[in-house]
């Protein structure tokens, strides 16, 4: 169970400028537990999209050298006030969230 | 490269006059306020490249989980906390951040918000206070409840004034003995919060101190709390920070959620009075 992502999307000029804070620890397998001292398995996102009504605009690829609980930013073209993005992601252990928003 | 350019421009006037006070005097105004400006624009990348940080900042994501935990039945009891009393009635969470620390009459106590929102936990919901205080600070694999719910409820004041009460006796009591534990001196260190804290001017590393004893500078230490910590990515309160500081100072660990850290939050409160709180911050 992931928590509920925070998408901002607002037209800049001609720009829409999406803005999305992820809730997730982005564990990069290599931090050892400060009480057990056995290694904090990998939990990382790997990939990310972003569409703006329905067009995909962002097919991202991430990584562990991302932190936690991070902040994307994306700047698209030719989308207009209204148009609904989605964001989703799906990490290496098969987690995955979806969330929506409208471009204001 | 600057610092050639101003020694050249005083090697120049050197050469240009002959007097010698003359030529002491004009290598050193030229230095001066060249320093001067090379700092303050320094200070002016690290604000804008703070406010960058403030546009997006995770510590929304506890705020948002804090909400839903408020409003979730929970606990022994399956209760919410929408009845819980933060000193403006039952249910009423907005501005209550910036009025606490305040008395409680239900309890006979002064009260800062995190140890309201226990006693709400408790009370309300069913939920035993050992528990609560046993990892009662955020940690890479767990933030606890009461941190997202802190969260929640400071955002609720964000652009309000803090107007912290002091027309009870205890709660001038409760200024008065903070004032006694930030100016006491102990430890291996023969420390006190003053020591850092108690004067202006003073810098830690590139870290500005606040002078949390004075009333333009107390709300530097009082902002930006609950404050999401870039350095392990943690969400922490002002109970942190307050045990922290014990903890820096090589005292013995506070009681979490306990009088002294009350008392202390007071002081801060009290002394940051008046200034426009900007809700849950991001810190380096």
């Amino acid at each position: 169970m992931s928590d509920p992502m925070k998408i901002r999307a607002q037209m800049k000029g001609d720009i829409a400028d999406i803005r999305v804070l992820i809730s997730h620890p982005m564990e990069t397998g290599l931090r050892k537990d400060a009480k057990t001292g056995k290694l904090v398995p990998a939990h990382y996102i790997t990939t990310l999209n972003v569409t703006v009504n329905g067009k995909t605009v962002v097919a991202g690829e991430t990584g562990t050298s991302i932190s936690r609980n991070p902040v994307f930013g994306f700047k698209v073209k030719g989308a207009k006030a209204g148009d609904k993005v989605v964001i989703s992601w799906v990490d290496n252990l098969g987690d995955k969230r979806s969330d929506e928003a409208s471009i204001n | 490269m600057k610092r050639t350019l101003i020694l050249s421009a005083a090697m120049l006037a050197v050469a240009a006059m002959s007097n010698q006070h003359a030529i002491a005097q004009a290598g050193k105004s030229a230095k001066k306020p060249a320093a001067a400006a090379a700092k303050s624009k320094q200070a002016a990348e690290f604000e804008q490249f703070h406010e960058e940080l403030e546009q997006d900042n995770p510590a929304e994501l506890f705020e948002l989980k804090g909400e839903e935990l408020w409003k979730a039945k929970r606990g022994p009891k399956h209760a919410s906390l929408e009845q819980c009393d933060l000193g403006l009635g039952p249910g009423v969470v907005k501005g209550a951040y910036v009025q606490m620390p305040r008395y409680f009459a239900d309890v006979g106590q002064v009260m800062d918000p995190e140890r309201r929102i226990l006693h709400c936990m408790v009370t309300l919901q069913g939920f035993r206070q050992a528990d609560l205080a046993k990892q009662p600070f955020s940690t890479p694999d767990q933030t606890p409840d009461q941190v997202s719910l802190v969260a929640y409820v400071a955002a609720q004041s964000r652009g309000m004034k803090i107007a912290v009460p002091q027309t009870n006796a205890q709660e001038r009591e409760a200024y008065a003995v903070g004032r006694e534990i930030f100016n006491y001196r102990a430890g291996p260190y023969d420390f006190s919060c003053a020591t850092c804290h108690g004067q202006k001017g003073l810098r830690i590393r590139s870290q500005q101190l606040p002078d949390l004893a004075s009333k333009e500078q107390a709300i530097n230490g009082y902002q930006g709390w609950p404050g999401y910590r870039l350095t392990g990515g943690l969400m922490h309160t002002l109970q942190w920070r307050m045990n922290d500081c014990f903890r820096q100072q090589r005292f013995p660990e506070p009681g979490y959620a306990s009088e002294t850290i009350t008392d202390l939050l007071t002081y801060l409160a009290v002394n940051a009075d008046g200034h426009v709180y900007k809700g849950p911050g991001i810190k380096r």
